[in-house]
C-alpha cells in the first residue's frame, strides 16, 4: 500500500510573526521556516504503518517554492522514501492544493493520503477535507489513532466534547491531529541518506491544474494589542480588583 | 439571494456556536434559512425556528445524517446551496469537518474562521496564531464560511417563529460509518460558550492536583474547565479541554490561566477573554504580558486560597 502525505513550507512555530508596514501580508524575509507541525506527525505515521508493514512505500508532497526541497529532505530524512515538489510562485490556496493533489492521486494511486488537520500559517483547516470531496473519498479528521486493516482504517477523531471512532474505507483520507504520535528527529546518517532518495518536481501547468487564487488578501494588519498587565500582590488584592475593578464577580 | 446557515446540534438542542453562525450570517443579509441535518431531530429544528432573525428551517431527517458523516452531509448542503449566496456553519469541530468538503464539492474557496463581515463578500479572519488578522475578499458565487464564535454575539435564542419545512434526504454513502462515541457528559457549562474559564497548564504536576486544585475554584465560580496542549499532552486531562490555536478558541469574561506559561499558541484561543487572570510562579511568563491582573507564586498556595476568599 502506498501513502502519499502532502508537507509544507511554513513559518516556525517558535516564530512571532510580524505584519509588514505596508498591509500587504507578513514579514517572511530572514524567518525561520520549518515543516508544518501536523506534517511531521503524518510523515511520522505513515511511517509506523510502513514499519508495522502495512504501507510500503511513502511519497512526500510539497508545493510552492523550489525552497520546499528542503521541506521534503527532511521529510524523507525522517522515513519517506521518495519526494515531489510541485513547483509553484502563486499563493496556492487550500482548494488549489486539494486539486493539485487530486492529480497526483489519479497518477500515483495511494491507498490512504495523510495530511496535517491544519496549517500554521494560514490556519485553514480545509485541504484534506477538499481533497477528500474531489476524490469522493471518506475522510477521518483530527486523527488521534489511526488502525488500517481489511480494507478499512479505524480511525479515533478528537471531536467537541471528547472522542469519535470512525471506520472508513479506502481509498481514504486522514488528517492528523496532536496527539496521534511523537514525530521522530531526523539522525545525520538518514540526512545524508536523504539526500540521495529521488525528488521529482512537476508544476501546476504539467498537472493540468488552474491554481488561481479565489481569495484575494486587501490588507492584513497587527491585530489589536492588550494594553500592558497590571501585578497585584496578593490574593486579596486580586479578588479586590475582580470585585470592584473589573467587575467579573 | 438567501443565506443557509447549517444547524449543530444534538437532536434535541443547538449547540452554542450556531447562534452566532447565525448572528454573522445576519450581518452578510438576505432572508436566512437554517438546515438541521441529523436522525429525529425535529425539537432541533424546532428550537432554530425560535431563533431571532431565523425565516425558514430545513429539516433533513434521515439515519443517514444521524452522526453528522460529512460523506453524507456534504452531498445535501452541496444540492442545497445552488439557492444560496453564502452557507455558514460555526468553526467547531463538526463545521471544520464538513464545510471544506461542501466547498470543494461547490468548486468554491471556504473562507475559514471569520471573526468581521465587512461586505457580502469581504471577511476579516485570523491568520499565524491570531497574530495577523487578514480581510479577504471572495471572487466565487458562493461563499462557503465557518465563522469563528469569539467575533459574533450569539443572536437570541427566542423571538423568532420561522417555518420549518421537512427536504427530501439523500441516502448514505456506504464509505463510512461511526463505531464508537466517547462523550464526556460534564455539568459545568460548555468550554466554548462559557461565561468564566479556569485553566490549567503544565505547572499543575498531574491530574490528580489538576483536579484536586481547580475543581474546586471552578465550582466556585461555576467555571468551565479548560488547559494548554501540554497538560492535554501529559493526560492531565482529555484533549477537548485544549484551549488554543489549534484547540477551542474561547472569549469568556474572566479566564483564569494557572501554571500557564502563556506560549504564542495557547494566546491564540484565550486573548480575547474580556478580563485575563494569570498565576505563575515565573515573573518572566508570557501570559503576564496579556493579563489584566498578574500573582507572581505558587499555585498550590495562591489557587486554595483564592478559592477560600471567593
Ligand atoms: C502545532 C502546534 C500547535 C499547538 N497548539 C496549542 C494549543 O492549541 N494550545 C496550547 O496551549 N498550546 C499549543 N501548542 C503548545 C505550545 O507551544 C506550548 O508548548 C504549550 O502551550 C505550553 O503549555 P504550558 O504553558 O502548560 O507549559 P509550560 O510552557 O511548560 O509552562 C508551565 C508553566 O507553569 C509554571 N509553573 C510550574 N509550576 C508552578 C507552580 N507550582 N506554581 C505556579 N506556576 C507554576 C511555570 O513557571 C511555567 O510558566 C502548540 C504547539 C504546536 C507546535
Ligand atoms: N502548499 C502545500 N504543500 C503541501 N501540503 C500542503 C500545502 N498546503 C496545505 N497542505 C496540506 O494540507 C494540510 C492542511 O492545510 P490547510 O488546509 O491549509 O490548513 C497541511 O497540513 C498539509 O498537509
Amino acid at each position: 500500500m502506498k501513502i502519499l502525505v502532502p508537507v509544507k513550507r511554513v513559518v516556525d512555530y517558535n516564530v512571532k510573526v510580524r505584519v509588514k508596514a505596508d498591509q500587504t501580508g507578513v514579514e517572511l524575509a530572514n524567518v525561520k521556516m520549518s515543516m508544518n507541525p501536523f506534517d511531521e506527525i503524518s510523515i511520522e505515521e505513515a511511517v509506523k504503518l510502513k514499519e508495522a508493514g502495512v504501507a510500503t512505500e511513502i511519497v512526500a508532497v510539497s508545493m510552492g517554492v523550489t525552497q520546499c526541497q528542503e521541506t521534503l529532505r527532511t521529510a524523507l530524512a525522517m522515513g519517506a522514501d521518495r519526494a515531489i515538489l510541485v513547483e509553484s510562485a502563486v499563493d496556492l490556496q487550500p482548494l488549489a492544493v486539494a486539486k493539485l493533489m487530486k492529480a497526483l492521486v489519479d497518477k500515483e494511486a495511494p491507498q490512504l493520503v495523510i495530511l496535517g488537520k491544519q496549517a500554521i500559517d494560514d490556519d485553514s483547516n480545509q485541504t484534506g477535507q477538499m481533497l477528500a470531496a474531489l476524490l469522493g473519498w471518506p475522510q477521518a479528521t483530527f486523527a488521534s489513532k489511526v488502525v488500517v486493516a481489511d480494507g478499512e482504517a479505524h480511525v479515533t477523531r478528537e471531536i467537541d466534547g471528547g472522542l469519535e471512532t470512525l471506520a472508513i474505507k479506502l481509498p481514504a483520507i486522514i488528517t492528523t491531529d496532536l496527539r496521534l504520535n511523537t514525530p521522530r528527529y531526523a539522525t545525520l546518517p538518514n540526512i545524508m541518506k536523504a539526500k540521495k532518495k529521488p525528488l521529482d518536481i512537476t508544476t501546476p501547468e504539467a498537472l493540468g491544474v488552474d491554481v488561481t487564487p479565489r481569495l484575494t488578501t486587501l490588507k492584513v494588519v497587527e491585530p489589536p494589542k492588550r494594553k500592558g498587565g497590571v501585578m497585584v500582590a496578593d490574593v486579596a488584592a486580586l479578588v479586590d480588583k475582580l470585585r470592584n475593578e473589573a467587575k467579573v464577580l | 439571494m438567501a443565506v443557509l446557515v447549517i444547524a449543530e446540534h444534538d437532536q434535541t438542542n443547538l449547540k452554542p456556536g450556531t447562534t452566532n453562525a447565525i448572528a454573522a450570517a445576519t450581518k452578510i443579509g438576505g432572508e436566512l434559512h437554517v438546515l438541521v441535518m441529523g436522525e429525529a431531530c425535529k425539537a432541533a429544528a424546532d428550537a432554530a425556528a425560535q431563533v431571532a432573525g431565523v425565516a425558514k428551517v430545513l429539516l433533513a431527517d434521515a439515519s443517514a445524517y444521524a452522526h453528522s458523516l460529512p460523506e453524507n452531509c456534504a452531498p445535501l448542503v452541496k444540492d442545497l446551496a445552488a439557492n444560496y449566496s453564502h452557507v455558514l456553519v460555526a468553526a467547531s469541530a463538526f463545521g471544520k469537518n464538513l464545510m471544506p468538503r461542501v466547498a470543494a464539492l461547490l468548486d468554491v474557496a471556504q473562507i475559514s474562521d471569520i471573526i468581521a463581515v465587512e461586505s457580502a463578500d469581504t471577511f476579516v479572519r485570523p491568520i499565524y496564531a491570531g497574530n495577523a488578522f487578514a480581510t479577504v475578499k471572495s471572487s466565487d458565487a458562493i461563499k462557503a464560511i465557518t465563522v469563528r464564535s469569539t467575533g459574533f454575539d450569539a443572536a437570541a435564542s427566542t423571538g423568532g417563529s420561522a417555518s420549518v419545512e421537512s427536504i427530501a434526504t439523500t441516502a448514505d454513502s456506504g464509505l463510512s460509518r461511526q463505531i464508537s462515541q466517547e462523550v464526556v457528559k460534564s455539568s459545568r457549562p460548555e468550554l466554548a460558550a462559557a461565561k468564566r474559564i479556569v485553566s490549567g497548564g503544565r505547572g499543575m504536576g498531574d491530574g490528580d492536583k489538576y483536579r484536586a486544585v481547580l475543581e474546586p475554584l471552578a465550582d466556585k465560580l461555576g467555571a468551565a474547565m479548560g488547559a494548554s496542549r501540554a497538560a492535554v499532552d501529559a493526560g492531565f486531562v482529555p484533549n477537548d479541554y485544549q484551549v488554543g490555536q489549534t484547540g477551542k478558541i474561547v472569549a469568556p469574561e474572566l479566564y483564569i490561566a494557572v501554571g500557564i506559561s502563556g506560549a504564542i499558541q495557547h494566546l491564540a484561543g484565550m486573548k480575547d477573554s474580556k478580563v485575563i487572570v494569570a498565576i505563575n510562579k515565573d515573573p518572566e511568563a508570557a501570559i503576564f504580558q496579556v493579563a489584566d491582573y498578574g500573582l507572581v507564586g505558587d499555585l498550590f498556595q495562591i489557587v486554595p486560597e483564592l478559592t477560600a476568599a471567593l
